[in-house]
């Protein structure tokens, strides 16, 4: 591994979970009109996308004032506060769809954030790094050091990521919060697998759609 | 950036005889002087007002000077202007002087045509809501039936979102900044301990001072006391920490000598040369008074039928006004699925940061007025 990856990273670049943010899988998800809001929604790109291209009403969530200021330029409503405090101040089934990109990981509380996406919305999206990957799983078992990837590029002691999933993992949760899994999609080098053989070897990210079992 | 330079502050009357203005108390009030200001051009199709909402201790001049040699411009200059964050390139804004107050618009220090003499306390006990009303009044005479967005901080905040209760066909959008739907325990408090130093004066005469003097050391330690509630600990360490006046011969032990002490003393006495205490009894009253959610059940009702898009902004040091005060209105908005967006702005300079924290109001104001 190069030595300047692991520099110490500046905290604005904590800020971007992970810098592989690919909006397309998620604008071709959501059906044109819908209600869809998405949490960790930082400076509103993926919502304005929507917006232009599915015609939706969006609402963003964001913890960082900066950030919120560019929603607001782009005339994105977004409402600045902490996902781990839970979505309260929205209504159950308020949303048809809940986006979590790449933000999962981040969380403090993932099971109570995913528990509170299925009460808000109809159905949600929630994408993350692999962490079973097979170049992570080389990387920590023959090196013998944390993975840092593509899409896990902070070392160990400046990573926002304190809690990373493997595609198992999230399956055994969302059947833990009472989530159905709807569809789950597999990408590595940044691009959608044709494939789904051993997808919790052989993906770098998994897109899951997940709706509550009562819809 | 370029000011809105010399300005002038207009008048106009209404709620004559017979159609007086009826106030939430039941009583009918008139005749009405309301004094106001505006700024930038009023577009063709009238769809590009802002009325702004000045807060306790404001007044109609929010910018601009009124003669080339006035030493200070309007109270807002540095957020109202060309390119600033309400841009009167843009928008034509429209400030007045609220009901009840003591700068051109009718107060307890106006003369009731009546009897020839000031109001005094005989002044009717007023509401935000009346405020509002007035207000509504105002643009009726501009012939104006449209808001593009209603705008304020602190008390203004709470006209702006009473104006969104009142009004919801007429205002589109409303920016509220540092404020409430109701003053806490501890801001009505704090608003008592000034009613009561102005009271206690004994040149306050039961409200009957005008031709003297009047309360000015009771006026002054309110304004001291609400100076406190402005700041927050942190901005006054920077501000003065400890710091001592120079120091003189013939200083005696209780003269002030602290940088805060001097600091309040001047506030409270410049605030004397340019403000009522009647006034300040009044207002501050229907401050505490305000209370949505006791009037429509829930602050969740309140909003029901309200057409606005909102920007509601909090500061984190604010104590008076503190951000969950901010955060109740959003999640009311919410619960009614209204287009609504916060944002807590970091910061130490406390409640008073309305004023200071210029940019990143600019941004955040200009930003949201582009899409409404």
């Amino acid at each position: 591994m190069p030595q300047s990856q692991e520099n110490p990273i500046t905290p604005t670049l904590l800020r971007i979970p992970c810098q592989s943010t690919d909006y397309d899988v998620v604008v071709g998800l959501v059906p044109p009109r819908s209600k869809v809001l998405d949490l960790g929604c930082g400076s509103g790109e993926l919502l304005e996308r929507l917006v232009r291209e599915k015609q939706i009403s969006g609402r963003g969530l964001d913890i960082d004032p900066e950030l919120v200021i560019r929603c607001v330029q782009k005339g994105i409503p977004v409402v600045q506060g902490n996902l781990d405090e839970g979505l309260a101040q929205y209504r159950d089934n308020s949303f048809d769809w809940v986006v979590l990109n790449q933000t999962l990981q981040v969380t403090h509380r993932p099971a109570l954030v995913l528990r509170e996406m299925l009460r808000v919305g109809r159905t949600c999206i929630v994408s993350f790094p692999n962490l079973a990957y097979w170049k992570s799983r080389c990387r920590l078992f023959f090196g013998g050091r944390m993975p840092i990837s593509r899409t896990l590029p902070f070392p160990w002691y400046s990573t926002p990521n304190i809690h990373l999933p493997t595609i198992r993992d999230f399956r055994r949760l969302c059947r833990q919060v009472g989530g159905r899994i709807v569809k789950e999609i597999y990408r590595s080098s940044g691009r959608r697998r044709r494939t789904t053989f051993a997808p919790n070897l052989l993906s770098e990210e998994a897109i899951f759609v997940v709706s509550s079992f009562d819809n | 950036m370029a000011d809105v330079g010399i300005v002038k502050s207009e008048s106009f009357v209404f709620a004559t005889k017979p159609d007086r203005l009826k106030l939430d108390s039941g009583q009918f009030f008139g005749p009405i002087t309301v004094a106001y200001e505006t700024y930038g051009r009023l577009s063709r199709a009238k769809d590009n007002v802002v009325l702004l909402l000045h807060a306790l201790s404001g007044d109609h001049h929010a910018a601009g000077r009124y003669t080339p040699a006035d030493r200070k411009p309007g109270w807002w200059d540095s957020f109202v202007g060309p390119g600033k964050g309400l841009d009167t390139d843009k928008y034509f804004v429209i400030c007045s002087n609220f009901l009840g107050g003591c700068m051109g618009t009718t107060g307890p220090s106006s003369i009731n045509p009546q009897t020839n003499q000031p109001y005094a306390l005989t002044f009717p006990s007023i509401t935000i809501s009346d405020m509002v009303r007035v207000q509504k009044a105002l643009i009726d005479h501009l012939g104006i039936s449209h808001l593009r967005a209603v705008i304020g901080g602190s008390l203004g905040g709470m006209q702006a979102l009473e104006w969104t209760l009142l009004y919801p066909e007429i205002a589109r959008s409303a920016i509220v900044i540092a404020s409430t739907s109701c003053l806490s325990a501890q801001a009505i408090a704090f608003d008592a301990v000034g009613r009561n130093a102005i009271m206690s004066d004994p040149a306050w005469n039961k409200g009957n001072y005008y031709g003297t003097k009047g309360p000015s050391r009771g006026l002054a330690i309110a304004r001291m006391v609400g100076h406190i509630t402005y700041l927050s600990s942190a901005s006054m360490r920077r501000k003065f920490g400890r710091a001592l006046r120079d120091r003189t011969d013939q200083a005696q032990i209780f003269d002030d000598e602290f940088e805060v002490e001097s600091y309040l003393s001047h506030q409270g006495q410049s605030f004397v040369e340019r403000f009522d205490a009647n006034s300040y009894l009044y207002i501050t009253k229907a401050a505490d008074y305000y209370n949505i959610s006791e009037r429509f059940g829930s602050l969740s009702n309140a909003f029901r039928k309200t057409l606005a898009k909102f920007l509601v902004l909090s500061f984190t040091s604010d104590w008076l006004f503190p951000p969950f005060q901010s955060q109740e209105i959003v999640k009311a908005l919410m619960s009614n699925d209204k287009q609504v967006t916060y944002c807590n702005i970091q910061t130490d300079y406390g409640h008073d940061a309305f004023l200071l924290e210029t940019e990143t109001l600019a941004r955040l104001v200009r930003g949201f007025l582009d899409h409404v």
